[in-house]
């Protein structure tokens, strides 16, 4: 398998603090790969050295085979990358940005008002296209942004948490977009904090204090997951957490919307304890069961898992 | 370095796009150089007459009036106060009435019948050096020509003078502060105006974030430092055109030597003063420590460039300072061209001087500019 984005030891510090430690990491050509992890992991600090808008401390990378930091410039020609805060020009038209960014990558006169009005089209903006770029909604921002992003059709496309304060009719249709682009050719790196999102992804990698702690396909993260999962329904909620916490056979205990989950390494012979401990602290307990892990379980539980090993 | 003509015109129209949208930056662009040039042109005016005058008269006789009348007519001063004592002559100085007194002693009249040396006492408000100095030198020319008069009148014979100092006043025969101030002032505010707007043309980017989308794009530092100063060069020039059309026809500055001339020096001060904004933007880290590093420079551009104090009168130290602003040397071709008349073979220095100093900002600006966020 080739890989089209790679990274050898790549690291980067900001004073005291790591930001990505060490990371080897390595995208297929024609996939989309997720980085997810919380915030503060290193996933900004990732791309933008991959982008080379900041210089690695140490180690390096290669985008189609080029290294990012000798061959920078040439790679520039080939990627796109949408930040996290909106960069475009918002007191430009949605038609003058994308002009503008049409000219920076000199694609061809002829090319280009295909393009603009396909880019249009495809983001739903056609409607848009004389609006000034700051009067648009969060999501439509983040259409056009992708849009000046795609103008040349790059090889590469790095998105830094895109569907952030996007609704989530504007968050399929962008998805939706990026599935078109990958069916295309495109290899796309993209950060979420969304557990959803994640799971849409081709691979993802788990990303914590700037490392990767796992990386595999959602399905196969889930799969590799040894350990058990007990929902509990309590009227105590919080009571019921702060409890489990203190209870040496469970390995972590952590609200998902309503449920109190709880990772143990064997459901069977835990069930009975829980129940047991419940009723002689006095704590409601509505009902308790197995449930299958889903992506969000096992994210939060690598997550915790290492930040008490650290 | 790769440099491509089509990515420096998206930058030129993207930025003239921006101006547009502006109003704050149009605002700066054109109501600037009109406060500027109005307020310094007709504040900073360094030309003084009609000094208030108290006048404390001892005399009574009619020689006494005629030399007050003297001092009127000189157009200097205005007799605004009769006092009748010493004290009353103070209370006018101190509480600023006056900047003037005049005493006559009461044997004045006498004095003069008999062909006595007739005092007079003139009283200076020292405080302000430059309404003083033009007080005593206006009174000691009302009163040389006074006495003259009086020999002549006296004795009726024209009395022989061994020295005579015929002056005269090149460039500025009315020696107007108007005609002075304003071509030094045209360098003033071309390097306000130009400093400002470059000055946040770069670390706005960065502010805003639109930086970060830009330096992943192929464009080289080479293109965007280009098509950001180019835009400015055209308001600059505007800005010119601008400031000679008022000085002309407003300040009636009349201009002796080449307007062509005029305008190529601008053009290699404008290249100057747009990299001095550049360097600024380029080290700020946002658009308020950019505006405090332009204010900071904006004043000794204004006090040390020759434009309001003359360069030699400066400490040798300071002297030297000056010499590398290149507003000094600017402000030497502004009133060269317009107050003297002179042609490039006099300003050969200055062209050089202000050439290499543009070629070095601009390489600076470029140097310092780097393709990252951080």
């Amino acid at each position: 398998m080739e890989y089209d984005i790679e990274t050898f030891a790549l690291t980067k510090n900001f004073g005291d603090i790591v930001a990505v430690d060490n990371l080897d990491v390595q995208v297929k050509t024609g996939t989309i790969f997720g980085l997810i992890g919380p915030d503060g992991a290193g996933k900004t600090t990732t791309m933008r050295m991959l982008t080379s808008l900041i210089s690695p401390d140490s180690g390096t990378g290669k985008i189609g085979g080029n290294d990012i930091i000798e061959m920078a410039e040439k790679i520039k020609l080939d990627i796109g990358y949408m930040p996290q805060k909106f960069s475009l020009y918002e007191d430009l038209t949605v038609l003058e940005n994308l002009i503008f960014y049409a000219d920076i990558y000199q694609v061809p006169k002829k090319e280009r008002e295909e393009k603009i009005e396909y880019l249009l089209k495809f983001s739903n903006l056609t409607d848009h296209t004389y609006k000034l770029a700051g009067q648009l909604s969060g999501g439509m921002k983040q259409k056009l942004a992708l849009s000046c992003n795609l103008i040349h059709t790059p090889k590469y496309l790095f998105l830094d948490e895109p569907t952030i304060g996007v609704d989530p009719v504007a968050r399929r249709e962008l998805w939706k977009i990026l599935f078109e682009l990958r069916d295309e050719g495109a290899t796309i790196f993209v950060s979420t904090p969304y557990m959803d999102e994640a799971e849409r992804c081709d691979e993802v990698g788990l990303m914590n204090k700037g490392r990767i702690v796992k990386k595999n396909t959602p399905q196969k993260v889930v799969e590799e997951f040894e350990k058990h999962i007990i929902e509990v329904h309590s009227k105590e909620n919080y009571k019921a957490k702060e409890f489990c916490s203190r209870l040496d056979y469970i390995e972590d205990v952590y609200l998902l919307g309503e449920e109190l989950h709880i990772v143990v390494d064997d459901y069977e012979t835990k069930k009975e304890e829980i129940i047991k401990d419940f009723k002689e602290n006095n704590i409601d307990l509505i009902s308790i069961e197995r449930v299958n892990p889903s992506f969000e379980d096992v994210f939060v539980y690598i997550v915790n898992n290492e930040q008490d090993r650290l | 370095m790769k440099f491509n003509i089509k990515r420096v015109i998206a930058v030129i129209r993207k930025e003239f796009f921006q101006i547009r949208r502006d109003k704050r930056t149009i605002a700066i662009i054109l109501l600037m150089p009109i406060m500027q040039l109005f307020m310094f042109g007709y504040v900073a005016s360094t030309s003084v007459d009609h000094i208030s005058t108290v006048v404390f008269n001892n005399d009574i006789g009619t020689e006494s009036r005629d030399l007050l009348e003297s001092f009127t007519n000189s157009q200097y001063f205005d007799i605004n106060y009769s006092a009748y004592s010493m004290d009353e002559v103070q209370m006018y100085v101190d509480d600023g009435y006056a900047k003037a007194g005049i005493i006559i002693p009461p044997e004045y009249s006498e004095n003069i019948k008999s062909g006595e040396t007739a005092q007079v006492q003139l009283i200076v408000d020292g405080s302000d050096p430059t309404t003083a100095q033009t007080i005593l030198s206006s009174a000691g020319g009302v009163i040389q020509s006074k006495s003259v008069k009086i020999v002549t009148e006296n004795y009726g014979v024209i009395m022989p003078q061994p020295l005579d100092l015929r002056s005269r006043v090149w460039y500025n025969p009315e020696m107007s502060s108007v005609n002075f101030n304003v071509p030094g002032l045209i360098g003033v505010i071309l390097q306000t105006v130009t400093l400002m707007l470059t000055s946040f043309s770069i670390v706005r980017e960065r502010e805003k974030g639109t930086m970060e989308q830009l330096i992943v794009t192929p464009i080289s530092k080479m293109e965007l430092m280009v098509g950001k100063i180019i835009p400015y060069v055209i308001i600059g020039f505007v800005d010119i055109i601008l400031a000679i059309g008022l000085s002309v026809f407003w300040f009636k500055v009349p201009i002796a030597g080449s307007i062509t001339l005029l305008l190529f020096f601008s053009i290699i001060f404008l290249f100057c003063a747009l990299g001095i904004g550049l360097v600024i933007s380029t080290v700020s880290r946002s658009q308020l420590q950019a505006m405090q590093l332009s204010m900071f420079l904006i004043m000794p551009n204004i006090l040390l460039s020759g434009y309001m104090f003359p360069v030699e009168a400066m400490p040798r130290s300071i002297q030297g300072i000056s010499q590398f602003l290149p507003l000094t040397h600017f402000i030497k071709v502004l009133r060269g061209i317009i107050l003297k008349g002179v042609g490039f073979s006099s300003l050969k220095n200055e062209f050089l001087i202000l050439s290499l100093f543009a070629i070095a900002i601009l390489s600076f600006a470029t140097f310092k500019f780097e393709k990252k966020v951080d």
